[in-house]
């Protein structure tokens, strides 16, 4: 059987606007992936351990309320620390573009900002992981 | 960016205990084939200790929030948990949103609670066609409790009762009085029959609906009788009663050699249904049979011969002494 691509989609920390991240999760899944969603208030610590337990090969992270810059750079040292250092991490929301050079710096793929086309996240995910 | 580990040092890593590589090895067994084959051969001979709970009922009974207020007294009680929660595929895209661990991310952080998500991915019997891996997998790697959740089933989607030792039927006040109750399937198949949402003022009079449906039933002396539980997940009331109705149910396996038995009936069908798998792939990879198929299906549309003249030939190819 072909490899499914595995996504695991969550909100970390407090606020709880999560349409966008169904909106991703919808359209991924629609694009054929398997979606892991765990929803709002999400620690990095229950974000680390679900994407490891899943498996999953990307995880993104919608964040409205200004904490990424704690977030992120807290989730990708807990995928370290777990060995799922190879898990991709993209990232959407409210984020400042000099924030966004940052977060790319430490290592997320990529982050999409309001206005995205979901193709162009479906894209972003067929590229590295291309349908087998 | 696929490159993964070799199964080799997946299965060292399991060995030490590494929930990355139980992960992983969980992945590989998805995806079916040689390397699944592998997996479970070496792990096989570590299986059997685990105790299966299966949880099935329609969508939206509460299947996800109930296991979840079960888990926490499995937790306190000392045992290891391996959860098991499926949701459906899509069969139109292939793909799957699957929302189970959104109630159980209390556990998240629990090292001895192990949650994995499986698409069901075609198959239509309410599971995955590699549960029976995955538990082994749990099993294998010291969960010595393996709770299945199905995806939200109707009246005919059973096959948990082929895989489980204990199989818990969740259902609420809406989900029909005492004629849906009396019907063949879903109802036949529940060792515990929970009535959730037991906040609702309807529920007490469904529960005894299901209670006086179910002592219609022809039960031989000695024989296991279907229970009724009250539970709300959201109240968190009634849970310590299933916890109890489930080790009673565990209790009355373990006795005069029911347990052994069924365990040896589900190796059985899933040797059986192995086989015809296999059968099946092989079948449909044979470029003989499939020359002959097509050559012969020319007679067929004409009306020369009939399905049956044809299916005799075939099988006189592939024969099997």
């Amino acid at each position: 059987m072909a490899r499914k691509v595995r996504v695991l989609v969550a909100k970390p920390g407090l606020d709880g606007h999560d349409r966008g991240a169904k909106v991703v999760a919808n359209a991924l899944k629609d694009a054929g992936m398997e979606i892991i969603y765990t929803g709002l208030h999400q620690t990095p610590e229950m974000i680390a351990e679900s994407a490891v337990q899943e498996d999953v090969d990307v995880v993104g992270l919608s964040i409205l309320s200004g904490a990424h810059m704690t977030m992120f750079p807290r989730v990708m040292e807990l995928m370290k620390e777990k060995g799922a250092e190879h898990i991709v991490i993209f990232g959407g929301g409210i984020i400042p573009a000099e924030d966004v050079e940052k977060l790319e710096k430490i290592g997320v793929a990529r982050i999409f900002g309001p206005g995205t086309d979901t193709g162009d996240i479906v894209k972003f995910i067929r590229e590295r992981f291309p349908e087998e | 960016m696929r490159e993964r580990p070799s199964i080799e040092s997946l299965l060292e890593l399991f060995a030490d205990g590494k929930v990355s590589a139980a992960a992983r090895l969980i992945t590989i067994l998805e995806d079916g084939g040689k390397d699944a084959e592998r997996v479970l051969d070496s792990i096989f001979q570590r299986t059997g200790n685990a105790y299966r709970i299966g949880f099935t009922g329609p969508p939206g009974a509460g299947k996800s929030s109930l296991l979840n207020r079960v888990t926490a007294k499995f937790r306190a009680k000392d045992h290891r948990v391996g959860i098991i929660a499926i949701d459906p595929t899509s069969p139109f895209t292939g793909g799957a949103f699957l929302g189970d661990r959104i109630r159980m991310q209390a556990h998240s952080e629990d090292p001895d609670v192990f949650v994995r998500s499986l698409a069901s991915r075609g198959s239509l019997g309410g599971i995955s066609n590699c549960t029976d891996e995955v538990v082994d997998l749990m099993d294998a790697f010291g969960k010595d409790l393996v709770l299945i959740e199905t995806v939200g089933v109707g009246q005919s989607e059973l096959e948990i009762s082929e895989k489980a030792h204990t199989v818990v039927v969740v259902l609420v006040p809406e989900s029909g009085d005492g004629i849906q109750a009396m019907k063949a399937g879903l109802m036949e198949i529940g060792d515990i029959f929970v009535m959730n949402k037991a906040d609702h003022e309807d529920a007490e009079g469904a529960a005894r609906e299901i209670q006086d449906t179910l002592r219609l039933k022809d039960i031989p002396e000695g024989e296991w009788e279907p229970k009724v539980v009250l539970t709300s997940a959201r109240e968190e009331t009634g849970i310590d009663d299933l916890i109890d109705v489930i080790e009673e149910h565990r209790r009355h396996l373990d006795e005069g050699g029911r347990f052994a038995n069924m365990r040896k009936k589900i190796l059985r069908s899933r040797v059986r249904n192995a086989l015809m798998d296999r059968m099946e792939r092989r079948l449909r990879a044979s470029d003989k049979v499939r020359e002959l198929l097509e050559q012969r299906m020319e007679s067929v549309y004409r009306g020369e011969m009939s399905p049956y003249m044809v299916v005799r030939e075939l099988e006189e190819l592939v024969s099997i002494q």
